[in-house]
C-alpha cells in the first residue's frame, strides 16, 4: 500500500516523456529506413508539416489569440503561447534582422532531445528538424509563407539551441475557379 | 510537458509513415508490427523512468493493476475499465472509451484501421511487462469503437 502514495506522482511529465519516447522511436526507424541523414531531415520536416497544419485548428480554437498584425507579433505568439502550450517551454525571441522580416527562437532546452546523443556516423542529422516543419506548415495556414531551419543545436555541441524564422511573403487566398 | 494533442497528431503520422513505407501485399501485418516494436522501445523507457521510485510489486496480478491504473492514466489520462483475467497467464484490458480511437469512430467507416491505431498501444503494454520482468504477447481486439480490448498472454520462462 506504501506505493499508492508515490506512485501517480506527475502525470504531465510522464506525458512529455511519452512524447520525446516516441518521437525518438520515429527518428530511430527513420534512420534504419533511409539511407542518409538528408533523407531523415526531409521526412522529419515533411511529418512535421503535416502535424503543423492540423494543429494549428488546435491551436486557435483553445488559445483564443486573434490576428497577428505584424511579424513581430506573430513571433511573440509562436514563443510565449505555441511553445509554452504545446511544448512548456518559453524561447526567446532575439537577433531580428534590420527589416524584421527574420528572427531567431532561443530554446534553453528542448524536450525532444531528453535522452538523446547522436552518435557519431550521423553528424548531419537534424534531429529535432519536425519542429522546423511544424511551424511552417502552422503558418502556411494562416497565409504565412515562411522558412525555418536550425542555426544551432544543442546535441551537435552548442551552447543553445536556435531556430531561425524567416518570413517569404503573405500567401493571398486562391478562391477556386468559378467560384466568387 | 508535451500537450496530449501533440502527441495524438505525431502518432497519426507515424502510423500513416509507416503505412506509406510498408505498402504491398503483406501491408497490414509488417505495418501492425512495425509499429508494434516501436512501442515497444517507448514502453521499456517508460516504465523504467516511472516505477524507479515505487517499491516492489507482490506478483504478477500486483503488476498488471499497477499498468491499468497508474500506466494507463499517465499515458490515456484514465484508467482501464476493466480487468478479467483465467488467473493462468491470460489478461483482458478493456478501455470503453480509448483514446487513440476516439478520433476515428463515428461510423464504421474506419474500423479496418483500427488495428494499427492499436499496435503502438499493443506495443507498449508488451514492452512495459518486460521491464518489469514479465514476458507476454499483447494482441488487441476492437468490436464497436472507441471500446477495445488487450489480451495479454503471458509466456512463462
Amino acid at each position: 500500500m506504501s506505493r499508492q502514495s508515490n506512485r501517480s506522482t506527475d502525470s504531465k511529465k510522464m506525458n512529455s516523456e511519452l512524447f520525446t519516447l516516441t518521437y525518438g522511436a520515429l527518428v530511430t526507424q527513420l534512420c534504419k529506413d533511409y539511407e542518409n541523414d538528408e533523407e531523415v531531415n526531409k521526412q522529419l520536416d515533411k511529418m512535421g508539416y503535416n502535424i503543423g497544419v492540423r494543429l494549428i485548428e488546435d491551436f486557435l480554437a483553445r488559445s483564443s489569440v486573434g490576428r497577428c498584425h505584424d511579424f513581430r507579433e506573430t513571433a511573440d505568439v509562436i514563443a510565449k503561447v505555441a511553445f509554452k502550450m504545446y511544448l512548456g517551454i518559453t524561447p526567446s525571441v532575439t537577433n531580428w534582422s534590420p527589416a524584421g522580416d527574420e528572427f531567431s527562437l532561443i530554446l534553453e532546452s528542448n524536450p525532444l532531445v531528453d535522452f538523446v546523443e547522436l552518435p557519431d556516423n550521423h553528424s548531419t542529422l537534424i534531429y529535432s528538424n519536425l519542429l522546423c516543419g511544424v511551424l511552417r506548415g502552422a503558418l502556411e495556414m494562416v497565409q504565412m509563407a515562411v522558412d525555418v531551419r536550425f542555426a544551432q543545436d544543442t546535441l551537435r555541441g552548442d551552447n543553445v539551441t536556435e531556430i531561425r524564422m524567416k518570413f517569404i511573403k503573405r500567401i493571398e487566398e486562391n478562391l477556386p475557379a468559378g467560384d466568387e | 510537458m508535451a500537450d496530449e494533442a501533440l502527441f495524438q497528431f505525431l502518432h497519426n503520422e507515424v502510423i500513416q509513415y509507416v503505412n506509406t513505407t510498408e505498402s504491398g501485399e503483406t501491408e497490414n501485418g509488417r505495418c501492425v508490427s512495425k509499429l508494434e516494436n516501436m512501442g515497444f522501445r517507448v514502453g521499456q523507457g517508460l516504465i523504467e523512468r516511472f516505477t524507479k521510485d515505487t517499491a516492489r510489486f507482490k506478483d504478477e496480478l500486483d503488476v498488471m493493476k499497477f499498468i491499468c491504473k497508474d500506466f494507463w492514466t499517465c499515458v490515456f489520462k484514465k484508467q482501464i475499465d476493466n480487468l478479467r483475467t483465467n488467473h493462468q497467464g491470460i489478461y483482458v484490458l478493456q478501455d470503453n472509451k480509448f483514446r487513440l480511437l476516439t478520433q476515428l469512430s463515428a461510423g464504421k467507416q474506419y474500423l479496418e484501421n483500427a488495428p494499427k491505431y492499436l499496435a503502438f498501444t499493443c506495443g507498449l503494454v508488451r514492452g512495459a511487462l518486460s521491464n518489469l520482468g514479465v514476458k507476454s504477447i499483447v494482441t488487441a481486439e476492437v468490436s464497436v469503437m472507441p471500446a477495445c480490448k488487450f489480451q495479454v498472454m503471458i509466456q512463462k520462462m
